[in-house]
């Protein structure tokens, strides 16, 4: 009631209504207090779970300035500052100080600020990193001379060039031709390439053709018998094929040889900080750039051809470098098939239960049973995917059609298809639900216009129901997706390994392997993270990784919800 | 309610102004009883409709009118525990001897319901629909039929232009005449209609009704409906029903001007209902 009533200023009358003010519980607002504070509190922390994935994983790649440190022991390194904390160093430590330091930590309550610099030279100091504290350290510079190199072993060097040697024409560190040094660069690593095109692809075909001639050789062995004249004729057909591969086999290898030799013909001679030196062939150098001497498109070009690396090659150094290409390959490629596997198993099943099954106590069961379903652990559907699948078809598969390679596992261990299948198994009742819910939603009335047109209820459900259940179905095999690509548990005992460089995918026939296994970015996520040798190396590689699991996740999420987008949008018209 | 004292003792019979033989009719039912579990909706209905004419189902809310429209193309057959006895046929044929093909039937009976049910496809789809369940694939044939089947209903003037368009994207009045072409397409013997205009505009109401007029004599049909003033317009017969019984069958002029019982003069005159 407003002051200005004239009925609230009389005194007889009391104000009705102002007497008793509606209790605040009543109206509900600590509720919507409430309520909005736990939306807000839940945005908070997935944005500020995106933005820490986000910043340390756009970073990362970004290149940093190498300080060199003189330590007030006469000590000296050079490294990459990684990042600063403060820490409370043992008393012991701080009492050897000189009074001066001892009154500024004293005043800090004890703490003092150190940074961790990553200093690489693994070969020569073996570590990567070091920490130094802020009173220990006397002076920093960053002179323009000092370089990093991304080695192909033994993790980045920090130093200086030395010496170069360009295929008998040498050059002394005043007198570097870094033009020419980097074409040089650019061309022992396409013979690196070339290289590794021809051990990895041609002779691995060559190899690959020798194995199966020899399986087939034992095939015939296993079915005819060893003593047989078509078996000895075969074999003697086999041994000169063979011979020929090996006469191929021998080129490819000659050819390698030589571009071995040329690579090994342009070196360069490093020396680190403390004057330790290094002899490198150019070939084994990824990329090096003048860290502190680089302008801004320098940084750019160096962080673009990091991400284009990772992104397309594969990994190094127990995969805490390099690029995680297979993995994203194998991701995709896995959750790509779990959704084919699913899609029609978890429709096909919902169509039963919701539109031919008798609603009865049987069906409720079978119901209650599929929703628990997505709440057993996955690594349970690991146990049962690798018995089941790998051992129990996969083993049987192996006997009958690949007897000629056992005891070695074809089928019969973990691989692509049975992972697909086991994360398909654990989404199966995602799909379900929500296809049930999906069906459900389509109106009666018209399903009723269709019967009445005289169509069955099987062609009501193919051209009537399904079709108008679509976006719906759509949405719970984005659901299934989403839960299957970022599943790790399961995978870790089906076919998820810490290297697969070959691709389940390839040139050689069948083209698609289902039987390989393959690499995934979650595992990779947790190799990289917890299984590797140094862990602080492999931190950033961690974020970067998460982040492309993430971004990967929402690409195919964004895609499945434009197509579900699409169907809607012939449903959206008027609904009167 | 004051009619209540007024109610006849033999309720249970029906009163028939013209009792219409079974030739000449094209759906006759006899004694016909209709459970829902052990709840009785129908209760001994007899009845014969004539063929060509427009024969309108009156009466209250729950009387049984919607029960007994979707009793003539099975639509029941659709809802757990629905028992029926007697007899309903069509042109002499049992209705319910197991032998009869119920996809064949209510392909003879074409229904329109009481909201405009179009299915999410184009408008030409939604046509030719009952021709593509057939397996139809002459492009000419379909072409022909949904042309025909929409000058039928009225709507061809409106929806030659757009026949690729989503019939979601029609009117709610061109939605049900859409329908009615829907239904026609097929070239059925009867058009059976749920309160086709319950959820229609007064403009779209007339339009049904015109098309209503225009179709009688090729099409038998049976309409459902609320509205008494649309009964008397369209229709030729009318049947009135009370809770699950027919309570009274005659011809339109009739039975709203002159009818023999007090319980139609009641509703039709709007004392109750």
């Amino acid at each position: 009631m407003p002051p200005d009533s004239g009925l609230a200023l009389t005194p007889t009358a009391a104000p009705r209504g102002a007497s008793r003010p509606t209790d605040l519980l009543a109206r509900g607002e600590p509720f919507l207090w409430g309520l909005g504070g736990a939306l807000g509190f839940g945005v908070m922390m997935i944005a500020g779970f995106l933005l820490l994935v986000l910043w340390n994983g756009i970073a990362t790649f970004y290149p940093r300035p190498i300080h060199v440190v003189t330590l007030v022991n006469g000590d000296v390194l050079a490294g990459e500052p990684t990042r600063t904390e403060s820490f409370r160093p043992p008393a012991a430590e701080v009492a050897a100080l000189p009074p001066s330091t001892q009154v500024t930590v004293a005043t800090k309550l004890g703490f003092a600020d150190r940074t961790l610099y990553r200093t690489g030279n693994f070969d020569l100091y073996g570590d990567d990193f070091r920490w130094v504290t802020d009173y220990a350290i006397a002076r920093i510079t960053t002179p323009p001379d000092l370089y990093l190199f991304e080695r192909l072993e033994w993790g980045p060097f920090i130093g200086r060039i030395k010496s170069v040697d360009l295929a008998g024409a040498t050059f002394d560190a005043g007198g570097i031709p870094l033009e020419r040094l980097a074409v040089a660069h650019d061309e022992a690593r396409r013979r690196w390439r070339q290289i590794r095109e021809i051990e990895h692809d041609e002779i691995g075909r060559v190899n690959q053709q020798i194995e199966s001639e020899r399986l087939a050789l034992r095939k015939m062995e296993l079915g005819a018998g060893a003593h047989t004249p078509e078996y000895t004729d075969a074999a003697g057909r086999t041994e000169a094929r063979v011979a020929a591969m090996t006469r191929e086999y021998e080129g490819l290898a000659a050819r390698a040889a030589a571009l071995k030799a040329e690579n090994a013909r342009y070196t360069i001679a490093l020396a680190d900080i403390k004057g330790r030196e290094k002899l490198l062939p150019l070939a084994e150098i990824m990329r090096f750039y003048p860290a502190n001497d680089l302008s801004i498109f320098g940084k750019l070009g160096v962080y673009v051809s990091r991400w284009g690396e990772f992104l397309t090659a594969e990994p190094r150094e127990a995969n805490t470098e390099g690029g995680v290409f297979p993995a994203i390959f194998g991701t995709f490629a896995m959750t790509l098939l779990m959704v084919i596997a699913v899609a029609p198993f978890g429709v096909i099943t919902a169509l039963y239960l919701r539109e031919y099954a008798t609603q009865g106590r049987l069906v409720s069961v079978v119901r209650i049973s599929v929703n628990n379903l997505a709440g057993v652990p996955s690594i349970v559907y690991g146990v049962f995917g690798l018995g089941f699948f790998a051992y129990i078809v996969g083993g049987t598969i192996d006997e009958v059609f690949f007897p000629e390679r056992l005891p070695n596992p074809t089928f019969g261990t973990g691989g692509l298809l049975w992972s697909a299948l086991t994360l398909a198994l654990l989404t199966v009742p995602v799909v379900i639900v929500a296809t049930e819910e999906a069906l459900a939603a389509v109106p009666r009335s018209v399903r009723e216009g269709s019967l009445a047109c005289g169509a069955s209820k099987w062609q009501t459900i193919r051209r009537i129901v399904l079709p108008r259940a679509m976006p719906g179905i759509m949405t719970g095999l984005i659901l299934a997706m989403a839960r299957g690509a970022g599943e790790v548990a399961p995978l870790m005992l089906v076919g998820v390994v810490k290297l697969a460089p070959e691709l389940p995918i390839d040139g050689i026939f069948p083209y698609i392997h289902f039987e390989r296994s393959f690499m995934h970015l979650g595992f990779h996520i947790y190799d990289v993270g917890f299984q590797s040798r140094n862990s602080e190396a492999g931190k950033p590689m961690v974020f970067v990784t998460t982040l492309l699991l993430i971004a990967l996740v929402a690409l195919m999420n964004a895609t499945a919800i434009m197509v579900r987008n699409r169907l809607k949008q012939k449903f959206s018209g008027s609904q009167f | 309610m004051v009619s209540v004292a007024r109610i006849q003792p033999d309720e249970g019979e029906t009163h028939y102004h013209v009792r219409a033989g079974t030739e000449g009719a094209i759906i006759d039912a006899e004694n016909f009883n209709l459970f829902y579990g052990r709840k009785q909706a129908l209760f001994d209905i007899t009845l014969s409709v004539p063929r060509g004419l427009v024969c309108a189902l009156i009466g209250p809310s729950g009387c049984g009118k919607s029960t007994f429209l979707r009793c003539l193309n099975r639509m029941n057959d659709l809802i757990d525990n629905v028992t029926i006895n007697g007899t309903m046929r069509i042109e002499g044929r049992d209705l319910y001897d197991p032998g009869i093909d119920v996809i064949a039937l209510r392909k003879r009976m074409g229904m329109v319901f009481q909201k405009p049910n179009p299915f999410p496809m184009s408008i030409f789809e939604n046509v030719v629909y009952p021709l593509r369940i057939d397996g139809v694939r002459d492009r000419n044939l379909l072409e022909e039929t949904c042309e025909r089947a929409l000058r039928g209903a009225a709507l061809w003037d409106e929806a030659k232009d757009r026949l690729k368009e989503s019939a979601l994207s029609l009117s709610g009045g061109q939605q049900q005449r859409l329908c009615i072409a829907r239904a026609i397409a097929a070239d059925p013997e009867v058009l059976l209609m749920d309160e086709p205009c319950s959820a229609l505009d007064p403009i779209a109401t007339s339009k049904i009704e015109e098309l209503i007029d225009e179709l009688k004599g090729r099409y038998t049909i049976i309409i459902v409906t609320h509205n008494m003033q649309q009964a008397a317009r369209v229709s030729d017969n009318t049947a009135f029903m009370y809770l699950g019984r027919l309570i009274e069958f005659g011809e339109t002029e009739i039975m709203f001007t002159a009818p023999k019982v007090t319980k139609t003069l009641d509703y039709v005159t709007g004392r109750f209902g």
